[in-house]
Parts: C-alpha cells; sequence; structure tokens
C-alpha cells in the first residue's frame, strides 16, 4: 500500500492541467486555478481568456517588467505574447455567456452533489465581491471546481445542499480535489473516478458531505 | 469653427458636477485604466451625495491590486473617505481578503454607504444597454442566486432569464492612452474594459489621456471610442507625483489642519 497523501495545490493544478484539451478557449479563476497554466502538458496549445479583457494571455511579467495596462483578472502582470487580443469588458463577458468559453476552471466554498456551486460571499462577512463569478459559471461549456476537500475546520466542502450564497445552480461538471477526482452525473449525483494515493473510497467517502458512487474503473490520480 | 474638446486643467473638466451627480469611472479596478488625475479634482472639487459605478469600490489603494513595484497609487476610495460618495454599484465592491479593509467596507460597515452588488457581466452590459438605447435585457446571470430577489424571470427555450435595466450616468470618468481633438480615443491594453463601454453611456465623457494628437494622428481603423461618445479631454501630465498614495495622504493631513 503506498503511503497515505492528500494532494498540494499544485499537485490539484496538475491533475486539472491534463483537462484542457489542444487548442481550447480557457478562463482560470483565481487561487488554486491560476496555477494550472503551467502543468498543460507540452505540445497543447491553448487560448487563455481573462475578465480584463484579454485572450491569449502568456506568462506573468518578469519582475521590473510590470505594465499596469496589461494585467489579468486577479491584477497579476502579464508578458505581453504575440497572439494576444484585447477587448472592452462588454465583449470580456459575451464571450463567457455566449458560450464562446470551452473551460473555466474555478474556487470553490462548497458544491453540491449537483453540481451548485457557491464561491462569491462568506455570510458572515455581509459583503462579497461576485465578479465574473456567476458569469463564468452559467456561460462556459464545462465548470471544473480545484479546491481542497475540506475547509480549514475539515469540514466537507462537498455536500447535499450548499449552505453558503449560491454563485449558480448546477454547473459544475467535474470537481478535483486533494483527496479525488468527483464527476456530477445529471440526476445521479458524484461519481468518484480517481482517488489519491493511499486512500480508500470509505475515508474519502467519511470527507464528503453527500454520497458518492464509486466508478467501476476507479484508479489512483496520476499526475 | 474648428472643434477642440481638450479642457486646460482637470479642475476645469469637473468644475460642473453637482452634489448627487452619478458618475462611472474606474476602468478594472487597478491603477492601469484609472483615471487618477480626474478622481483628485473631484475630491478637491468637493461634490458630495454622488453615485458611483464602477467595478470595484475602490480596492486598489489598500490590497495593491494591480500595482507596479514599489508605487502606489490613488483610486476612488478617496471619494468615500473623504465622505463625498452615497452609494456604490460594483461587481468587486471589497477586497479579496477579508482583513483588509478598503474605505468602502469601512462606510458600509458605519451605515454611511450603500453598496449594490452586481455580476460584472450584467454591470458591463448594463452600461452598454445604457448607451445602446436598450431598456432592458434577459440574462442567465444571477438565476437561483441571492441577486436574482426582487427580478422579473422569463423562460427562454427552457431556460430561466432575469431581467436586468439599463444604466446611464451623469458623467463617466475614461481613461485613455491617445485622442485627438474631435475625441476619438485609443486605449492601451487591458485597459480598454470598463473605459470603452462606459464613454457611451454618460451625458457627459470626459477623458484623461496622456497625449492628445491632430486628427489623422490616429488611423481611423485603430480608434476605440468614436469622437461623438467624447465631450471633453484632458491631458495628464508627465509626473505622477499628485496621484500618488503618500502624496494624498500628506495633502489630506495638511487639509485636516486647515
Amino acid at each position: 500500500m503506498p503511503t497515505k497523501q492528500r494532494l498540494d495545490r499544485d499537485g490539484i493544478a496538475m491533475r486539472v492541467a491534463k483537462e484542457l484539451p489542444d487548442g481550447a478557449v480557457v478562463n482560470l479563476g483565481i487561487g488554486i486555478p491560476t496555477l494550472v497554466s503551467q502543468y498543460v502538458p507540452e505540445g497543447r496549445e491553448i487560448l487563455y481568456h481573462s475578465e480584463s479583457g484579454v485572450l491569449g494571455c502568456g506568462p506573468l511579467a518578469d519582475p521590473g517588467e510590470e505594465d499596469i495596462d496589461l494585467i489579468n483578472a486577479g491584477g497579476q502582470f502579464l508578458k505581453k505574447v504575440p497572439g494576444m487580443a484585447f477587448f472592452h469588458s462588454a465583449d470580456a463577458f459575451a464571450i463567457m455567456r455566449g458560450g464562446h468559453i470551452d473551460i473555466t476552471v474555478l474556487g470553490a466554498l462548497q458544491v453540491s452533489e449537483r453540481g451548485d456551486l457557491a464561491n462569491w460571499l462568506y455570510p458572515e462577512r455581509g459583503i462579497g465581491n461576485v465578479g465574473g463569478g456567476m458569469d463564468l459559471a452559467v456561460g462556459a461549456k464545462r465548470v471544473i471546481v480545484a479546491m481542497e476537500h475540506t475547509d480549514k475546520q475539515g469540514r466537507p466542502k462537498i455536500v447535499r445542499e450548499c449552505t453558503y450564497p449560491l454563485t449558480a445552480r448546477e454547473c459544475v461538471s467535474l470537481i478535483v480535489t486533494d483527496l479525488a477526482v468527483l464527476e456530477v452525473v445529471k440526476g445521479k449525483g458524484l461519481l468518484l473516478r480517481e482517488i489519491a494515493p493511499g486512500w480508500t473510497p470509505q475515508e474519502v467517502q467519511a470527507l464528503t458531505g453527500a454520497p458518492l458512487h464509486i466508478a467501476p474503473d476507479l484508479k489512483e490520480i496520476e499526475l | 469653427m474648428p472643434i477642440n474638446k481638450v479642457v486646460p486643467s482637470f479642475r476645469e473638466a469637473v468644475a460642473d458636477i453637482p452634489d448627487g451627480a452619478t458618475i462611472f469611472l474606474d476602468g478594472f479596478g487597478g491603477p492601469g485604466g484609472m483615471p487618477h488625475f480626474l478622481i483628485l479634482a473631484l475630491w478637491e472639487h468637493g461634490a458630495k451625495n454622488l453615485t458611483i459605478i464602477s467595478n470595484t469600490a475602490g480596492i486598489a489603494m489598500a490590497a495593491g491590486f494591480g500595482m507596479p513595484g514599489g508605487k502606489r497609487y490613488i483610486d476612488h476610495s478617496i471619494l468615500i473617505e473623504s465622505g463625498q460618495v452615497r452609494k456604490v454599484i460594483a461587481s468587486f465592491p471589497v477586497t479579496a481578503n477579508p482583513s483588509v479593509l478598503c474605505a468602502a467596507e469601512r462606510a458600509w460597515r458605519e451605515g454611511k454607504l450603500e453598496i449594490e452588488t452586481v455580476p460584472q457581466g450584467t454591470l458591463v452590459e448594463r452600461i452598454r444597454a445604457g448607451g445602446a438605447g436598450i431598456p432592458a435585457f434577459y440574462t442567465p446571470t444571477g438565476v437561483g442566486t441571492l441577486l436574482e430577489r426582487g427580478k422579473e424571470k422569463r423562460v427562454f427555450n427552457g431556460r430561466e432569464y432575469l431581467l436586468e435595466t439599463a444604466l446611464t450616468a451623469d458623467f463617466a470618468f475614461i481613461r485613455a492612452w491617445k485622442a485627438d481633438r474631435l475625441g476619438n480615443l485609443v486605449y492601451r491594453g487591458t485597459s480598454r474594459n470598463f473605459n470603452a463601454v462606459m464613454a457611451t453611456a454618460a451625458r457627459i465623457t470626459i477623458a484623461e489621456v496622456d497625449e492628445v494628437v491632430e486628427p489623422g494622428g490616429i488611423d481611423p481603423d485603430h480608434v476605440h471610442t468614436p469622437a461623438l461618445y467624447v465631450k471633453r479631454i484632458v491631458v495628464r501630465p508627465p509626473d505622477d507625483t499628485p496621484i500618488l498614495a503618500e502624496t494624498y495622504e500628506a495633502r489630506k493631513r495638511e487639509r485636516g489642519r486647515v
């Protein structure tokens, strides 16, 4: 038996990166999703879109080369690369709602077994940043959530019903955590497809707030 | 008579803004695309009871959002701090980190500021609609969330949509790169964002630019905002000292003594 381990943030990003097909138009959210681009398998060309009004985001700018007119949605400075396109915010969001984003990778506070997503508001703060999250969640053809399986208090983030305010209903199709890869199957619930090395489905179930169906071809997560 | 929309000073550009005005500004939230000198002039001018419509409620100064190494520029949080703003409509009103409070969140907690949170795509589309003579539109964004409250819902092709209404403003503060004296504008990089949309939906659009060129100095194929949308142009000085946060803080202390 391999030793039991949780993937770190980069590990989660590496696993998500395998989901991005060659030529895809992708929007990466803030946090773990931002890390995904550096792990895309060699030879795949991806077009990254950002709410700041750019398609073709490449690597981040080198220190000392920061340009305030060249940022991503997280306020990070981008390197100017050949093939980039800039547009205004109405276009940036028409691209989302119009269904022109193939995949978005988002962080989450909670995801329900039906794929409801909650990622914008801590009720105790009373005010939150909806930003572009709701538009992405309803507009992207495929929504992948990249997050830790449990919160800082060890509570499941995958639940039957979200208790945090929703970003969008029934929008998530794949959840990649530090413990598992789960598919949201319409009308059925959560399908456990892959599991972190050394973990049993029962142990993952114990840290999940919704029932898991186990894929007949359940595999260990490979990075 | 040749058209010339260039106004000699930021003070003159904002002089007629009355108390109670609604103003579009901010770009995306960071210093790129932020009309710093117009914001500073409005702070000096002192109009009160303002409604600000912007992507953020002023988070760059507090959170360092989009700030280049070593520099910290002012943002519209100075208008909130000075008590000039009654209401903000924004998609990203407060800092990402709850332990870093921006002026808007402080004022909101004290009950001095109303904040309306709108999804970013809905916010910009409401402004686009405002400029395009479309009074309202249906969007899938926000269905099934707290933000659907009070909104008409309608089903098209089996999917639910919310009715959202257009936004217009009395003034738009725009940050562009180049202008000609007619008002044609070019933006730079990701600083086009909300600027190019807000420019279309205000009664008086004022553009803060790096440079004014003669008509013909901008290739017509490169114009982002056609001249008709722009009423006033003001040129930024090359020296950015007045818009640095430390300059503002020093002036605020001076003012406090007066």
